[in-house]
């Protein structure tokens, strides 16, 4: 312990030290201790492991036989924000994508995926969520992801708007919220890479929402897909064997679009999270229009 | 401006006349009790209306109402410059709600009208406050940090109380120009025989939890938060901080360190209902608790480890040790060697000149009485 009786040097004179002045650096983040199984954030390398072992390997590898393009587009170190297109009643794409670069890149990175706040509430969501590696999506937690922990973080800026979006509307994709990955981004000078993931639409395609079982089981929205709800609540884990395709685009890097100043610019960031969007549904066109089977790629 | 010669700053000490508010209360006393072997306090004063509850060397204890021209007599008389405030209730069964809205809001109002005014002599205040400021909610983040405001309006007196407390020694730092005022907000404590909800909640056979939540939870051990107000008292470190202690757990992980069965009892939905029957259970879980059991609580604690401070403990430390106070209170009970304060005779231990006071080593030597 050290308590110096020596009074640091500081002569500011101000009451209280306005916000953001406060010094939080890197370096202090708390160390990890080697005898705990979860991190502070709730994350359990053996649940994790299990899953990934199991349900992960047999969906990415037997059942959607997953092909990877550009992979070498994610960095092998500091922070960066992936940013993908959202679909699939309970979306299969997330934990493709973290298996995916798991699998395939050359350092094996952990990917924290953002959830909506609602999981939190949601009594065995709230459970097992965190401790396969989601994280509320919170600007604040992005923030600490990115720039202190210099970890990669997956958002779906169309969120679930996304997720809920019925069969017949597949590849179209939705407002991208209103570009706040872009701001987290810039604020942590972080990499955006666009992700494009074709196969899970027709995965987990919605044929119709009921609103009134919405309001019963007090979900963010109660779907009918092929295998839910006639198979309760594991249906929403019945799969249609479409082959995954995911492409991983080019980084775009944010120190070039002026750092954390640029934040304030919201023309700036609205054309930016614009064009990210239309370079996703470019190559979400070209994908799918290349395609010449929804099973067999 | 200056409110000290400059050659106090550097190498000669500077000395200290510190007050101390709720010196009878588990924070104020182990606060003097740390203070006391702090060399450059001159003078320090504790008071509060019951009696001290720890043994003091060199504390003054006077016995006053928080009753603010009371306090500022005093404050003024023994030219105060450091006052610590360590009275805030901060667990709802701790006290009725009407006697915490007494004592934290109103008191708090008297203790810095004391301290206030042209001619005051304080130059530092220091504030214990509490993570509860924070509240819980389910769209938080994972981390609060320091110049997060809250987005929700608090749900229980006891949060508005702390809110209002803490606003009111705000306004006295904006007011005051020049005062160091310091506001540490502490996460949930676990120590020997300081009295919280959770250490109410470990001492349970078992662990009561909400079925399908494992909140994440954050400690920080008790001698932590007494080196944290004193690395306050000793240091400028103006400003607001969380005090919480490094990792934050999850609440099952808490329940293995601990040694309890983690028992999901408690239904996630409908706290109101079952609150009144499980009360009759002989199980209290108070409400401000009821959020924290579902969606936990997180704390950001660089800025204060920026200022040079530093934790003996982490989160996952204080829980272990937490479980040891337990198991050795299991064996040989509440040990009853507990202080009692006798007027008479700290008055003889202090000023009588029969009392041998040895040149070194004694904390009660060197000191001169203070002249009041």
């Amino acid at each position: 312990m050290t308590r110096s009786p020596v009074a640091p040097e500081r002569t500011s004179l101000a009451a209280l030290p306005a916000p953001g002045a406060l010094a939080r650096p890197r370096e202090l983040l708390p160390a990890i201790e080697p005898d705990r199984r979860l991190d502070d954030w709730g994350r359990s390398e053996r649940v994790e492991g299990v899953f990934d072992a199991t349900l992960l390997e047999f969906f990415y590898k037997r059942w959607f036989r997953t092909e990877v393009e550009g992979i070498e587009n994610v960095p092998s170190d500091g922070g960066a924000l992936l940013v993908s297109n959202h679909s699939g009643a309970l979306p299969p794409d997330a934990a493709m994508i973290a298996k995916a670069i798991r699998e395939e890149h050359p350092n094996p990175r952990s990917l924290q995926i953002t959830v909506e706040h609602f999981f939190k509430g949601y009594p065995g969501f709230s459970m097992l969520l965190p401790k396969i590696g989601c994280v509320a999506a919170h600007p604040a937690n992005v923030h600490r992801l990115l720039y202190d922990e210099r970890q990669l973080v997956l958002v779906f800026p169309e969120g679930r708007k996304g997720t809920e979006k019925l069969y017949r509307e597949r590849y179209q994709l939705r407002r991208f919220g209103r570009g706040g990955f872009v701001e987290a981004a810039m604020r942590a000078r972080a990499q955006i890479v666009p992700v494009c993931v074709v196969g899970a639409e027709e995965a987990a395609p919605i044929f119709a929402h009921v609103n009134f079982m919405k309001r019963v089981t007090g979900l963010l929205y109660f779907p009918i897909t092929p295998a839910f709800p006639w198979f309760g609540p594991l249906g929403m884990l019945g799969y249609l064997p479409a082959k995954f395709k995911i492409r991983f685009l080019e980084p775009i890097d944010t120190a070039d679009l002026g750092g954390p100043e640029a934040v304030a610019d919201k023309a700036l960031v609205q054309s930016v999270a614009q064009e990210i969007r239309s370079l996703i549904q470019d190559n979400l066109h070209e994908m799918v229009a290349k395609r010449k089977s929804v099973w067999f790629g | 401006m200056r409110w000290w010669p400059s050659e106090s700053r550097c190498g000669l000490a500077e000395r200290r006349r510190i007050l101390i508010t709720g010196v009878s209360s588990y924070w104020g006393g182990r606060l003097a009790q740390a203070l006391e072997g702090f060399e450059q306090a001159e003078a320090i004063i504790g008071v509060d209306e019951r009696e001290p509850t720890r043994e003091l060397e060199r504390t003054e204890y006077v016995k006053v109402s928080n009753h603010h021209s009371l306090l500022s007599r005093i404050v003024r008389a023994a030219e105060i410059d450091t006052v610590v405030d360590t009275r805030l209730v901060v667990n709802s069964f701790a006290a009725s709600p009407r006697e915490a809205h007494e004592n934290n809001v109103i008191d708090t109002m008297n203790i810095l009208a004391a301290c206030d005014g042209p001619e005051s002599p304080v130059k530092r205040f220091v504030f214990k406050c509490s993570a509860h400021w924070y509240g819980c909610e389910q769209d938080d983040p994972a981390f609060f940090t320091e110049d997060m405001e809250r987005k929700h309006p608090p749900r229980f007196a006891i949060e508005r109380d702390i809110v209002e407390a803490e606003r009111a020694v705000r306004d006295y730092a904006a007011r005051r120009q020049g005062a160091l005022v310091t506001i540490l907000r502490c996460a949930n404590v676990l120590g020997r025989d300081v009295e919280t909800a959770y250490e109410r909640i470990l001492s349970l056979p078992a662990l009561p939890m909400v079925l399908g939540f494992d909140p994440r939870t954050q400690f920080v051990h008790a001698d932590d938060v007494v080196h944290a107000l004193e690395h306050a008292v000793i240091s400028d470190v103006p400003g607001v901080f969380n005090v919480a202690a490094d990792g934050v757990l999850a609440l099952s992980e808490v329940a293995s360190l601990a040694g309890k069965l983690p028992l999901p009892i408690l239904p996630p939905f409908g706290a109101g209902l079952v609150a009144q029957p499980l009360r009759r259970l002989g199980l209290r879980v108070p409400d401000e608790m009821w959020n924290l059991l579902r969606f936990g609580r997180g704390l950001d604690n660089r800025a204060y480890k920026a200022t040079g401070f530093d934790y003996g403990f982490t989160s996952r430390e204080a829980v272990l040790r937490f479980a040891e106070h337990m198991r050795l209170r299991k064996v040989i009970g509440d040990s009853d060697d507990a202080f009692h304060y006798d007027r008479e005779v700290e008055e003889f231990l202090r000023w009588s000149p029969n009392v041998r006071r040895e040149p070194s080593g004694e904390p009660t030597s060197e000191v001169q009485p203070p002249s009041l």
